[in-house]
This record gives C-alpha cells, sequence and structure tokens, in this order.
C-alpha cells in the first residue's frame, strides 16, 4: 500500500485527509501543534473560556465545521500531533517527538504547512511587546492573553482590523490602527478585490467599527520607532500628511500580510521561483499542487490564498495524488474547486498590492535597526558589508559575511527584508538579491532527542 | 573581448589562490585570479576552521609552522583578525591503544620543536570537567588556533586586490594554452590573459586543468559536514578532536559550538552541490552529547558544507608541473588546507620568483601518482566507503 | 546580565494580560525562583509574560526578549530550566514544579559548566 503523509493539521492538511479517506486511503496526518486547525482555525488550549464563535465573527460556522469535520476524522488516520517534521532526505522524513528524533518513509507527500506573518524590521522592534500581528490573535486564540493592555496594530494587512476587532471586543484597548500602505493604492486593487466581495466587505466592516469606536484609523503611515526602556512604551509615526504622531501603548502588533513556510517544500525538491506580486519566493506547482514526484502542496505555505483557499486546494492536491495513483476521482467537483482556489488567490494577489509590503520604507530604515534579531546584525552592518571590496551581491554570501540570518529562526524572520535591502544596495530586481537557502533543520533540534532517537 | 597580460595567472579563488595573489603581489607580481563562482565559496569557506598543528603529516610539519606563524600575524598582513584566536587544541583518546596513537603523533610534533602537554585521566578531569569521562587521556597543544573561514578568504582576496591583484569573479577558464614559454587564457566572459606562469588551485575542479597537460591524480570531491548548536554560555576554549575523527568540536566566544565529523559526504561539483545526509547530522550531534554531556539539551540550528578535493594518501598535491615549466600545482588538500594556505601561497610565491622555496615540497609532487597508490589509514577512517577515485568533476 | 535581572525584577510589570480565565488543575511552579500559580495547559510564555516583563536576554549583548511570532516559528523564545533543560516557550505548556529560568544557570558554578 502507497504510504501517503501530510505534514500540517490546518485546514489544507485537514481537507486533503479528508479527501483521502473518502477514497479509501488512510494518510499519516503530521502536526507540530499539539492541536488541529493551524494558525487560523487554531483551537483554544484545554479549560479556556473563549467565546470562539464571537470571537470569529464572520468565519465561526466555517471554524466550527472544520473541528467538527476533523473530529469526525481523526480516529480512522494516523494522526500524530506534537511532531515536528525537521528535515527530509529523498523518501525519508525526519521527525522529532516527544523529544526523541526518529524517521518515517513516505511514497507521497502532501506538505501543507501554512503561513507566518512576514515582518518589516522598524526602530525598537525587538523590544519586549512588540509581537508578531498573528502572534497577537494567537496569544488570544491558544491563551486567552492579550500581548498587552493598550496595543497599537501596524504594518499593513487585512488581519490588522480583524485582529484589532478581536481585541476590542474582548476588552483590550487599540491605540491605533496604523497601516503604511496609501489610501489610493487600496483603490487601484479594488478590480482584483471584487474576487470576493464578500471578504472585502468583511473588511471595510471591521474599519468602520474601529472608527466609529474612537480608535484612529491610518493609511499611507511611516513607522518611526517603538520607544521605551526595556518594553514598549510608545509607538511614534509619520502620517499621510508628514505629520509625526505618538501613541502611548504596551504592546505592538506588527505584520505585512503572511509569508509561506517553504523549507520542507524545498528539502522535498520542489522548485522555487521568485513572485513578483508577493515579492516572496514560492514553491512551484501545478493547479491541482503537484510539485514533483509523489509531492504535492496545498494551502498558504504553497501561495497566500486564505483560509478558504487553502481547504480547497488540500482537497485538489489529495486529488491529484489520487489520480497519480489511478484512483479515478469526480472530475466536476475537482474542477469546481480548481474555480475556487484560482478565484481566491486572485484576491490575494490584489490583497497584496492593497496591503502593500512596503519595500522603499525598508530601503530608507536607519544603519542602527536590527534586521536579524536572532544575531543581531544591523542594516548597517549588512550595507557596509555590501559596500566594500569584493563585497556580497546576493543574499546567501551576506549571511556567510554578516551572520545576518543564521541564527535559531534560519532566516524566517528576516529574509524578506533582507532580500530588499540586498536588492536596494545593489540596486538590482527583487529575484536578483537570491534566496536564503535551506539545509535540514528546519527548526533547532537538541542533542539530546538525537540521543534518544538512537536508543 | 578584454585582452590582459599579467606576470602570474592563478586559476581557483580559494584560500591557497587568494594568497598566492598576495604574496606574490607584494613580490612585485602582476597577477590576475580567475573564480568561477566567488572568492572562498567552497571549502575555504565553509571548513571547520581549525589552524591545527597536532597530528599533521610528518613531512609537512615545515609547512604547517611556516603557515601558522603567517596565521599569527594575519592582523598585521591583510588588515583583519577573521576571528584569528589562540584556542589551543586538545587531541584525545578514549582507550589506551588510541592513546599510544596519540602519543606517536605528539612525538613528531615534538620533534619539529612543537610543546605539546600530555594530560592523563586525571589531568583532564581537573582541567576540563566538561569533558566525558569517557575520555582516557589527551595532548594539548597551545599553539593550534582557530579562525573563522566565512570570514578569511574575502578579507585576504580585499588585500591583495590592494597591492594591485586583478580578481575576476562570476569567470571561467575556458581555454588555456602554452607554447614559448608563455601560456593563453580564455574565459567564458570574454576575458584573455596572456602570462608567463599559471597556478593550478581550482580545488575539485583542479583535475580537468592538470590533465590537459599529461598529467593526472586520483582527484576526488567530497564535502566536509560541519554543524552548528545554537549559542550557549562560553565554557569550552580548545578546539577539541577525537583521536578517532568521530568529532571535532570547539565553541565560539559568541556561545557556538561548531562541530564536524567523519566520515565525509559525496559532493556534486557540476551541481556545484554538497548535502549533508541526515543520518550524518545525527551521528555528529550524538558523538558530540556523548564527548560533553553538559550540551545535551543544546541545539543544533544549522547544517552546511562545501565541495573540496580529496585524494587517497590524504596529503595535497603541491609544487611545479613535471610536464610544463611555468605551471604550478596546488590542489587535493583533503581536509587540511586551512591551516596550511598561508605557507603554500607563499612557497608558490618563492618558487615562481626565486625557482626555489626554503620549504619541503617533495613529498607533495604530483609525480606520485605514476604508480599505485596506497590509500592512507586516515583516508579509511574518513570516508564511508572507497569513493571511485579519479571522479572527475 | 545580572545587574539587568536585578533591573527587571524591581520592575514586575506584566507583558502579557489575561483577557479569559482558564478552567483546570491549579498548579505551582518557579520563575528565577519565585514561586508562581498557573493553570494546566498554559504555555511557559503566557505563564512567565502574566508575571513579568521578558522571558530572556538576547546571547549578543543582552538586551530583554520577550519572545515574537507566537507561533513556534521565530525561536526567541527559548527559555532554560534549573536543571539546565531547554524549552521553547510559546509551545510548552507549563507542568508543575517546573523551575523556569529567564537567565541561563549559573555557568560560573561549580559544575559541569566550570572551568579552571
Amino acid at each position: 500500500m502507497t504510504r501517503i503523509v501530510i505534514v500540517g493539521a490546518g485546514p489544507a492538511g485537514i481537507n486533503a485527509a479528508e479527501t483521502l479517506l473518502a477514497h479509501g486511503r488512510q494518510p499519516i496526518l503530521l502536526d507540530e501543534g499539539r492541536q488541529a486547525g493551524g494558525q487560523g482555525y487554531r483551537k483554544p488550549s484545554p479549560g479556556l473560556r473563549l467565546d470562539m464563535n464571537a470571537l470569529m465573527g464572520s468565519e465561526a460556522s466555517k471554524y466550527q465545521a472544520l473541528h467538527e469535520r476533523f473530529e469526525s476524522l481523526r480516529g480512522q488516520i494516523d494522526y500524530r500531533p506534537g511532531t515536528l517534521v525537521w528535515g527530509i532526505d529523498g523518501k525519508t522524513l525526519h521527525l522529532q517527538q516527544d523529544g526523541r528524533a526518529t524517521t518515517l518513509d513516505y511514497d507521497a507527500l502532501v506538505i501543507a504547512t501554512g503561513a507566518m506573518d512576514r515582518i518589516a524590521p522598524m526602530p525598537g522592534w525587538t523590544l519586549p511587546g512588540v509581537f508578531g500581528l498573528g502572534g497577537a490573535q494567537v496569544a488570544l486564540k491558544d491563551q486567552g492573553c492579550f500581548i498587552g493592555r493598550r496595543v497599537a496594530f501596524l504594518g499593513s494587512s487585512p488581519l490588522l482590523a480583524l485582529a484589532a476587532r478581536q481585541y476590542r471586543a474582548l476588552g483590550a484597548e487599540v491605540v491605533v490602527i496604523a497601516d503604511t500602505t496609501p489610501f489610493v493604492r487600496k483603490l487601484a486593487a479594488l478590480p482584483a478585490l471584487l474576487n470576493s466581495p464578500r471578504t472585502l466587505l468583511r473588511g471595510l466592516a471591521y474599519l468602520g467599527g474601529a472608527m466609529r469606536a474612537g480608535v484612529p484609523v491610518l493609511h499611507g503611515v511611516t513607522p518611526l520607532a517603538v520607544a521605551g526602556d526595556g518594553h514598549v512604551e510608545s509607538l511614534l509615526i509619520r502620517d499621510a500628511k508628514g505629520r509625526e504622531r505618538r501613541f502611548a501603548c504596551d504592546a505592538v502588533a506588527l505584520g505585512y500580510g503572511l509569508k509561506p513556510e517553504t523549507q520542507l517544500a524545498e528539502l522535498a525538491g520542489a522548485q522555487l521561483a521568485y513572485d513578483e506580486a508577493f515579492r516572496l519566493w514560492l514553491p512551484q506547482a501545478d493547479a491541482d499542487g503537484r510539485a514533483g514526484d509523489g509531492l504535492y502542496l496545498a494551502g498558504d505555505g504553497m501561495t497566500i490564498g486564505g483560509a478558504d483557499a487553502a481547504e480547497a486546494s488540500g482537497a485538489l492536491a489529495a486529488h491529484a495524488l489520487l489520480a497519480d495513483l489511478g484512483i479515478p476521482s469526480d472530475a466536476a467537483a475537482v474542477a469546481a474547486l480548481r474555480r475556487r482556489a484560482s478565484r481566491l488567490r486572485a484576491f490575494q494577489r490584489g490583497l497584496s498590492q492593497a496591503f502593500a509590503w512596503p519595500v522603499a520604507q525598508i530601503r530608507a530604515l536607519p544603519d542602527d535597526v536590527t534586521l536579524c534579531r536572532c544575531e543581531k546584525v544591523s542594516l548597517g552592518e549588512i550595507r557596509q558589508a555590501m559596500a566594500q571590496e569584493l563585497g556580497p551581491t546576493e543574499v546567501n554570501r551576506v549571511k556567510a559575511m554578516t551572520r545576518c540570518g543564521m541564527g535559531r529562526c534560519q532566516g524566517r524572520i528576516c529574509g524578506p527584508a533582507l532580500q530588499e535591502i540586498v536588492a536596494g544596495v545593489g540596486n538590482i530586481a527583487g529575484a536578483e538579491a537570491g534566496r536564503l537557502r535551506m539545509q535540514a533543520p528546519i527548526k533547532p533540534v537538541a542533542l539530546a532527542a538525537a540521543k534518544a532517537g538512537a536508543s | 573581448m578584454t585582452r590582459l597580460s599579467a606576470d602570474v595567472a592563478i586559476i581557483g579563488g580559494g584560500l591557497i589562490g587568494v594568497w598566492s595573489a598576495y604574496f606574490l603581489a607584494k613580490r612585485g607580481q602582476r597577477v590576475v585570479l580567475l573564480e568561477k563562482d566567488v572568492v572562498g565559496a567552497q571549502s575555504s569557506g565553509t571548513n571547520f576552521g581549525n589552524l591545527r598543528l597536532q597530528g599533521r603529516f610528518p613531512g609537512q610539519y615545515p609547512l604547517s609552522l611556516r603557515s601558522q606563524a603567517l596565521w599569527e600575524q594575519i592582523e598585521t598582513l591583510i588588515g583583519d583578525a577573521c576571528e584569528f584566536e589562540a584556542t589551543g587544541h586538545l587531541y584525545f583518546a578514549s582507550s589506551e591503544d588510541e592513546w599510544r596513537k596519540v602519543e606517536a603523533y605528539a612525538a613528531v610534533s615534538e620533534s619539529h620543536g612543537l610543546t605539546i602537554e600530555h594530560l592523563d585521566h586525571v589531568d583532564l578531569r581537573r582541567r576540563y570537567p566538561w569533558l566525558s569521562d569517557k575520555a582516557y587521556a589527551a595532548t594539548y597543544s597551545a599553539r593550534d588556533a582557530t579562525a573563522n573561514p566565512r570570514l578569511v578568504t574575502p578579507a585576504v582576496a580585499r588585500a591583495a586586490k590592494g597591492l594591485g591583484v586583478t580578481i575576476v569573479e562570476t569567470c571561467r577558464v575556458t581555454e588555456l594554452r602554452t607554447g614559448d614559454g608563455a601560456f593563453s587564457l580564455a574565459t567564458d566572459t570574454g576575458l584573455s590573459i596572456d602570462c608567463g606562469q599559471v597556478i593550478n588551485c581550482a580545488g575539485a575542479w583542479a583535475l580537468a586543468i592538470a590533465e590537459q597537460f599529461s598529467e593526472t591524480a586520483p582527484l576526488f570531491p567530497a564535502g566536509p559536514p560541519q554543524f552548528v548548536t545554537e549559542p550557549f554560555p562560553y565554557f569550552i576554549r580548545p578546539s577539541v578532536q577525537a583521536v578517532d575523527g568521530t568529532v571535532i568540536f570547539r565553541q565560539i566566544p559568541r556561545g557556538n559550538v561548531i562541530l564536524a565529523g567523519y566520515p565525509r559526504t559525496a559532493a556534486d561539483p557540476v551541481a556545484n552541490r554538497a548535502p549533508v545526509p541526515l543520518a550524518k547530522t545525527l551521528a555528529a550531534m550524538r558523538h558530540l552529547g556523548a564527548a560533553v554531556p553538559a550540551l545535551e539539551s543544546c541545539h543544533v540550528i544549522r547544517v552546511w558544507s562545501g565541495i573540496e578535493g580529496y585524494l587517497p594518501d590524504m596529503i595535497p598535491v603541491i609544487g611545479p608541473s613535471l610536464t610544463t615549466p611555468g605551471l604550478f600545482h596546488a590542489f587535493g588538500f583533503c581536509g587540511h588546507g586551512f591551516q596550511i594556505g598561508p605557507g603554500v601561497g607563499l612557497c608558490l610565491s618563492e618558487l615562481i620568483v626565486d625557482g626555489e622555496t626554503q620549504t619541503p615540497l617533495a613529498p607533495f609532487s604530483i609525480g606520485r601518482f605514476t604508480g599505485a597508490v596506497e590509500a592512507d589509514e586516515k583516508f579509511r577512517r574518513e570516508f564511508d566507503a572507497t569513493p571511485a577515485a579519479g571522479n572527475k568533476p | 546580565m545580572a545587574d539587568l535581572a536585578e533591573r527587571d525584577a524591581t520592575r514586575h510589570r506584566a507583558q502579557l494580560v489575561r483577557a479569559v480565565a482558564r478552567d483546570g488543575r491549579a498548579i505551582t511552579l518557579t520563575i528565577d525562583g519565585r514561586e508562581v500559580a498557573a493553570t494546566e495547559d498554559d504555555s511557559v510564555l503566557a505563564t512567565i509574560l502574566t508575571h513579568g516583563p521578558r522571558l530572556r536576554h538576547l546571547e549578543f549583548g543582552g538586551e530583554p526578549r520577550a519572545g515574537f511570532c507566537l507561533m513556534g516559528a521565530c525561536q526567541d523564545c527559548w527559555v532554560w530550566t534549573a536543571q539546565g533543560e531547554r524549552l521553547r516557550a510559546c509551545t510548552t505548556p507549563v507542568r508543575a514544579g517546573m523551575a523556569l529560568l529567564t537567565l541561563p544557570p549559573a555557568f560560573a558554578a561549580p559544575g559541569p559548566f566550570a572551568t579552571p
């Protein structure tokens, strides 16, 4: 029997598992999380008195439905929560579970590793109290905690309004929603956004609610500094009219859209290509997620599409896998899934313009800003390394000369901004700056795990 | 088409190439250095960073010691210390049999004037309480050192450039001809060079050049796998090596522990890749945890390798071509080129400018491969199985 | 780094604020020797940051850190236990009796890390 492994138990992974099961295949579902749902549809940890219906708002029914579907299938598949896949060698996955390094061979692999916040650094962003925007939501959903009492939401992302709404609903003070993309650019992206008018209206409603509650909602801002002595005390920005404005706060949620977790896709052999709209390197796959021999990609880990697209693409990847195994599936259903995924991804491309990655702002950051928070490498060190004789002109070489991207996170946080700095200093296209190459382990592995795995 | 004329053309921008360029320029030579990628991209930039004097091939000590003297003044020479640190080197045995071997190595080192401390089990426990109790005894050489290989080759290249060397990166030599006591080279970037002498220090890619001149060596590519942990409080001062080769490690003052271990990995010089099999990563981690139990909770965060040329007798080719006057070879450094890099560059500059060098290089002649080659004991230890000798890049 | 610990100790300001309560078994553990109460299934990160302003100090220069991504990606929330274990605070639940540290264990003291 063909062994099918799915990595990631978010909406894409769950839909892939469900589709496979419906066709008589029992996949192994590996997930680093202790509970299924991924980041967006994350379940509260046990015992938390959190009203998820209120928190999820219009998405509550989808959230509930996904978890109900998962509960009905989890007993029929080999579900292994708390399992990190830290490397791939040929058709062998290297796992870490309960502090032990083990291996698992596969014949077919569905990678649905999801996404994380894309971060642009700014002065003061390493202060305690600055967190990723998605992280601010995770703190609430997973732990029932706010990241602070008075929170500023900064960056450029539809999640700014959503997270701010969730914080306000539960009683936190939102001091500002500050978006770096100018309003006129949002208008220009309208045609693409009409691919999903319901989502568009929902986003506008969130902003409207915030404004009615007296929360400043600003567009076209320039982040100037997060200030404080050992922790966040205020956020300083320049607004679209050029005025400096300081907001007293004790936490900042920072995010510029999402960035796919592509490490495992790369190690499994997927080709990566630079995407000009997102300014990210994305693994290449056909419309159904085929990315190599026995390799299928789905969800935000392939390209940013949101939860609905993740559900569709997870099912699509499973259908592709089944078709490659010679198992016939419902052609009409597959065609409908393709249309749905394609429409939702077009919407996300629109969003990537309406909530733009702030290339010019990143390139204009002062030298003393920390770029690599793991190794504490400043922008000035990058610029200095590149300016010297025989200086590096692509990101891996910059990493070798400066340690930027060499730390525990392996460039997950600093990578996108590093690409922009390298492209900007070198006056080259984004693609020419290259991308940080991945080699396992994709996350830290303890010596003790290697020892425990051998015994 | 750009035409250059030079005294010496150097093929290969690794550590050997840039130091050769540096010393030749110091002697007033006009030098062009050609590198297919960027300087120090392969094993020169990805090695462990050991400047180890203990346990070297006996015939290499004059060269090694001369080279160490250059390392010790690297900041004066090139204006950059490249994280050079006189860390010392601990060579430990885990059994009485191994200890006899370590003491034999030490006798050779001492005969060349190196000061070696002999540490029995009690000394070891007292001096290095973090080392596993299974360590039986060790020798310690204070003059052994470490440096950061990522930084060294580019820094020497910059210094050479400052002395007038022309350094051309991302440029492959496509043609190399000789006649009338001179050479002409052409590259894939449209550059042509006329010169009097050529140094072939193209690492794992050097054999193709030697064979053009009817010389050969059983060179094959491999990668030394390297691993690094998260930063930990700094407590391991010396560079440490198990004599059985299972683990070599050092901690930098930032706190990261760098480790390496045999066997080495296969490398693909065509695709320019030397991926590290994950079983090797796990094995290296187990060996480090066994050697330093206090590191068991520490995490490995990054793994890398680079491509290097190896020879079955585990010593390099260094010296003049035996068929072609004006051509010099320096390749196949078998995992220990970092320490002797500056010395090799200095010797090559002397061979070219003075016609001779005070340092004995006879053991490293390319002529030694005319008959059958015996694999060194180190060779058997450092590789999974005998790779196809002469596996051409 | 000892002076940093002192400075922080005088400032018990918590970074995280509990929005909703949790039902579950009450447990106790220590943070830098100080006994604190938690509920089973609280994360190490939430427990430390609802009791203080930071999780750890950066190895390079000692600046305080409180994690960042909160989803197991940025690796900026690894903390120590008094037994020398390493825990990724955002994805590790607390256990009764845990002895969490926001500074590395005393490496200078006699023990495995001691150097002459």
